[in-house]
């Protein structure tokens, strides 16, 4: 397959009065055309900030990207693209869709003056060109009477229906990337459902690669192919869905699993904790970050932060000096 | 419903209305939001009964309504065999010792310019349970009990993270030795590591001092990772209550039935294999419900006469409950 998207060893940090947050620190992987790569961590872990920096979103000062690339689709850089350059990459190739569909859309434009505008400018069509083709867009994410419910303001949808119009503005120009940052965190269960469903739909249709950014571990196991674990600014384990599940290797992924009530639990599981909190970005320990957390420590994981090496299965790699030690969640 | 034996709380037909009003010189009741709309159910001593539904559906008003700390607008609350709603003043305030509750947002829910010492205590104080070295003692043995260091107890609650903030809030739940505690989404605004923390935490509390929980969350796997009993919520209402095996294995009531479907497994196995159920639209305005079933809207397997008239809520087997005119109580 044709690879997509190549970030190599991005770094990206924020220089605050307190100290420097390290915030990504060193990630590299590849996403094929086509690909949904699910990214896994906790508050903090920077794989919100990992998406920004690809968008080059970063809010500047505080923050930096201070090393890397992004080569993206044909080879470019856009870490080195002029401003205006990646105004264009930003909204038609690659496109974002954020958590929070009630801050995400602008309360005093109706939603339909939110889509149509980005019709315009990348497609220079006319108003009533663009208009027709917002009302498909709707229409396409399943709203129902799409061409009247354009006039509507945001408050008037529901919190399920603005993400769709989120969805649908992400891909009003047809990218070849959508990013995902955590889209159905704030909907409930059974809305949350009808999205992955939607987003499922429209990328066997329309044949683009997601990046589905999340801390919830049971959405991405329906949706992504591959997935990456983050913690403190690290991809700490990586592989394809059935082996990061099946066979897990990173005593923080197990542990991450561990604390996941399942809904076909057995009575009288007990949840598998993992003690402690990630560690302070600003001031991160010279060895693994995840040491002071972990069961399986040893003198050396204080030295060195362990390289992603590959395991026994192919593409799964972790990062972890004693992953052959570890009792895997071999099932 | 087993009224008195062994249930700590008995909810009967209860209600909670919140007027619409509309104009501002000349104001008007135009209508109700039918937060809570005839609910009954009991929560048994030592038992956690978990209460699940979406956004809006009422859950928290239970809860609070509960506790008085809303007006019911019908119904009867029996808390161990006294109606709640006959108590007022002192009375009302010796009952609330029995209850507490741990709320959803630790950072909102602690006042930034008290110690936590002072927060812990807060309890004691307003009681007038014990004071002195006693209250510094409770305070301490407190801080131990949800696994805080006591050395802690001058500290504010900006410097802690927030699953110890959690904690410092399930500590002063627990100052007064209470027998209910109502946690509403005590844990949904943690990370999941954490929350598996907490959780851990409020099942050894439960079993060293005989604590009976509410517990209200939208997270289903984690409600029935703790729960004995769980009652799901719809618009107000309850459409089933049962036990958390039966709830998972056979849930009768078709919103159940989606609501379990719609939530994601983390085993690529299972996901293979699994039925999803995924339901239409969203979930109607609760000033201006629907006709008949209040599920009418969205239910894949509605009938006409859903549409008509409301189902009756009934006892389908021993001590599971629901409410859909599609289910016949067995053995008629």
């Amino acid at each position: 397959m044709e690879v997509l998207l190549d970030v190599k060893n991005l770094t990206t940090r924020f220089y605050t009065d307190e100290g420097v947050v390290h915030a990504v620190n060193g990630i590299s992987y590849a996403m094929e055309a086509g690909e949904t790569l699910g990214v896994v961590g906790e508050s903090g872990c920077g794989k919100t900030v990992h998406a920004l920096s690809i968008m080059r979103l970063i809010p500047s000062p505080p923050g930096k990207i201070d090393a890397g690339e992004v080569i993206f689709d044909d080879g470019r850089d856009l870490l080195k693209l002029s401003s205006g350059d990646m105004r264009l990459v930003r909204g038609a190739e690659i496109a974002m869709v954020f958590q929070d569909p009630m801050t995400s859309l602008n309360p005093v434009f109706t939603v339909g003056t939110q889509i149509v505008e980005a019709l315009k400018i990348h497609f220079g069509m006319t108003d009533n060109e663009a208009r027709e083709r917002a009302g498909e867009l709707l229409a396409m994410v399943g709203i129902p009477a799409a061409m009247q419910r354009l006039d509507d303001y945001p408050h008037q949808f529901s919190g399920g229906m603005r993400q769709r119009a989120m969805i649908a503005m992400a891909l009003s120009c047809d990218p070849k990337l959508l990013i995902a940052d955590e889209p159905t965190t704030a909907l409930d269960v059974t809305i949350q459902a009808q999205i992955v469903d939607l987003v499922r739909r429209l990328q066997a249709q329309l044949g683009m690669a997601v990046m589905w950014i999340t801390h919830d571990l049971g959405v991405v196991a329906e949706l992504a192919k591959k997935i990456n674990v983050m913690y403190a600014g690290y991809i700490i384990e990586r592989g394809d869905v059935r082996s990061i599940y099946k066979r897990t290797r990173h005593p923080y992924t197990i542990g991450l699993l561990g604390s996941l009530p399942r809904l076909d639990e057995v009575p009288g599981t007990k949840l598998v904790s993992i003690p402690g909190l990630p560690p302070d970005l600003i001031d991160l320990p010279q060895g693994c970050p995840f040491y002071a957390r972990c069961t399986y420590r040893k003198d050396q994981c204080l030295e060195e932060m362990p390289p992603l090496e590959p395991t026994d299965d192919e593409g799964h790699i972790v990062a972890c000096w004693r992953w052959e030690h570890v009792a895997g969640r071999d099932a | 419903m087993s009224s008195g034996n062994g249930s700590l709380v008995s909810v009967r037909n209860l209600k909670k209305y919140f007027p619409v009003i509309r104009g501002t010189i000349i104001q008007r009741h135009v209508g109700d939001i039918k937060a809570v709309d005839d609910v009954s159910f009991d929560i048994l001593k030592g038992e956690t009964l978990g209460l699940v539904g979406e956004t809006g559906c009422g859950k928290t008003t239970v809860g609070r309504t509960i506790l008085r700390l809303y007006e019911p607008t019908a119904g009867e609350i029996i808390f161990e065999g006294t109606n709640l709603e006959e108590v007022v003043g002192g009375d009302l305030r010796r009952m609330r010792r029995k209850m507490q509750m741990i709320f959803q947002d630790p950072y909102a829910s602690l006042n930034p310019r008290m110690t936590v010492g002072s927060i812990i205590a807060a309890p004691l104080e307003v009681h007038k349970v014990v004071s002195g070295k006693e209250k510094h003692d409770r305070v301490q043995e407190l801080l131990q009990m949800v696994g805080l260091n006591p050395y802690f107890v001058n500290r504010y609650p900006h410097e802690f993270s927030g699953g110890q903030r959690q904690r410092i809030g399930i500590a002063r739940a627990l100052a007064l030795n209470p027998d209910l505690i109502i946690c509403d989404e005590p844990i949904s605004s943690l990370d999941v590591s954490i929350q598996a923390q907490v959780v851990n935490l409020l099942e050894e509390l439960q079993e060293q001092l005989g604590l009976t929980y509410l517990f209200i969350a939208h997270d289903l796997s984690m409600v029935r990772h703790i729960s004995d009993r769980m009652a799901v919520m719809y618009l107000g209402k309850i459409v089933e209550i049962t036990d958390r095996d039966e709830i998972y294995l056979n849930p009768l009531h078709p919103y159940t039935q989606a609501l379990m479907s719609a939530v994601p497994i983390p085993d690529p196995d299972i996901i293979e294999t699994r039925q999803r159920i995924i339901l239409e639209g969203d979930i109607p305005n609760p000033s201006d419900p629907p006709v008949g079933c209040n599920f009418n809207t969205r239910c894949p397997v509605a009938v006409d006469i859903c549409f008509k008239e409301e189902p009756a809520y009934l006892e389908i087997r021993a001590g599971h409950w629901t409410a859909c005119h599609l289910v016949k109580p067995e053995g008629n």
